[in-house]
């Protein structure tokens, strides 16, 4: 006990800008010093370089990941089709959503669109929503074992998936790859190219075509992944600054806070399914447009 | 922020899920999802199919009423005229039966008058007989009177 009060303790006189360089740390795993091991300071982190993964965030995304397809599954499973109870009812609602949004903006026929839109939407939604869990709760407890039982203090644990710029560009360099898969797949090679260099002004002004073009296409999975990753990064920064900043103030500053935060969570999962639809389906169009 | 193999980690474990959902999960909804309509679709045109039968079978008693009132008219009909062809026949046996039953009398009665006749005119020509025998006192010829009164009898 005595241990867990001078834990409590020593986080308790951070400084402001302590408390929110610590909060968006990363639990890094990787190789320091010749060894693998997670990294106990953020200059450690930065050290491992590219061979190091974050253990918080993509542990969060996966676990919720395998959470709500285990769950569907199971719904799935054990459905009813004369008498859906509401567990059914929520899911096949957020299936029929999906479904919606697929064939009003999907016109070409592709049995992945629906499954791949049904993942993106309810997977970002629910890593959005883990913005809405206290900024404290579950960092502090993890920060809390972490120096009681590893002596390790002030492990960061960060549990927003998609306030991290490698899980929202893991997404949205994937959606890029099928892109320029089905585009390939569907236009040929030539076609794809063609798209590339002969659009929008003719084959005669083709370097001009190419730097209109090639940006454009680079741009999707940039501003598909950087955008979820800046909309959540900057709700969980003002979080921070709410309750690092306001003292007893920041009890109704984060409810307002997430009062409006609870329109973003959905509307940033809804735009990533909805993007990801507008480009499959360019990728799928014949003509060029 | 530090760009390092999460990214790797997060891409890998979004196309797993991604397999997942679409052979484990999505299937099963739009297996659920197209089975319902399918009820729905097969409820409704029931209920159509109902109806229509219901209109059919309504047609059809009305129908089958109305041959019924008229086939009962018919019947009555009919029997009344049965009825009044009994009649009739009962009304002409019962004159017939009249007829002969006065004509039995009528000549009864004259059989009877006959009787009382001849017996009338036995007796008559008795009291002739015995007038004129009191008138006479025996001095008269018996066959000539006997002759004359039965000329007087059958004249009665």
């Amino acid at each position: 006990m005595a241990e867990l009060a001078e834990a409590g303790h020593a986080v308790a006189e951070l400084t402001v800008q302590e408390y929110i360089t610590h909060h968006l740390s990363y639990l890094t795993f990787g190789q320091v010093d010749g060894h693998w091991g997670i990294a106990h300071t953020p200059e450690e982190a930065t050290e491992m370089g590219f061979w190091a993964v974050h253990v918080d965030t993509l542990g969060w995304s996966v676990f919720l990941g395998f959470g709500f397809l285990l769950f569907f599954r199971w719904v799935g499973k054990n459905a009813s089709i004369d008498k859906p109870t509401g567990v059914q009812n929520f899911v096949e609602m957020v299936v029929e959503f999906v479904d919606a949004r697929v064939s009003e903006g999907f016109t070409h026929k592709n049995d992945l669109i629906g499954p791949l839109c049904l993942t993106l939407f309810f997977w970002i939604l629910l890593m959005n929503t883990m913005d809405l869990v206290p900024v404290d709760w579950i960092t502090k407890l993890f920060e809390i074992s972490a120096a009681t039982f590893f002596n390790f203090e002030h492990a960061p644990f960060k549990i927003v998936p998609t306030t991290d710029p490698n899980i929202t560009m893991g997404l949205s360099v994937s959606v890029f790859f099928m892109i320029i898969y089905y585009s390939i797949k569907n236009k040929g090679l030539g076609g794809f190219l063609k798209e590339l260099a002969f659009h929008p002004f003719g084959k005669w002004m083709l370097p001009f075509n190419l730097i209109i073009e090639v940006p454009t296409l680079f741009a999707k999975p940039i501003s598909l992944g950087l955008r979820l990753f800046g909309n959540l990064y900057a709700g969980e920064l003002l979080f921070l600054l709410i309750a690092s900043m306001l003292g007893f103030w920041q009890l109704p500053a984060h409810f307002v806070w997430a009062v409006f935060h609870l329109l973003v969570i959905p509307l940033q999962a809804f735009v990533f399914m909805m993007l990801t639809i507008v480009y499959l389906n360019q990728a799928h169009d014949k003509e060029a447009h | 922020m530090n760009f390092n193999a999460t990214f790797l980690g997060q891409s890998i474990s979004f196309l797993f899920f991604l397999w997942f959902c679409r052979k484990y999960v999505w299937p099963l909804f739009s297996a659920i999802l197209e089975e319902r309509k399918k009820r729905i679709a097969d409820g409704l045109e029931a209920a159509a199919r109902a109806e229509k039968d219901l209109e059919l079978a309504q047609h059809r008693s009305t129908e089958q009423l109305k041959e019924a009132k008229t086939s009962a008219a018919s019947i009555i009909d009919q029997a009344n005229k049965r009825a009044a062809q009994i009649v009739d026949e009962a009304k002409v046996q019962a004159r017939e039966e009249g007829q002969r039953i006065i004509t039995g009398a009528h000549a009864e009665i004259e059989q009877d008058v006959n009787r009382a006749k001849e017996v009338l005119r036995a007796q008559v020509s008795a009291i002739a007989i015995a007038g004129a025998e009191r008138i006479l006192e025996g001095a008269i010829d018996r066959a000539a009177n006997e002759e004359m009164l039965s000329k007087l009898a059958a004249e009665l």
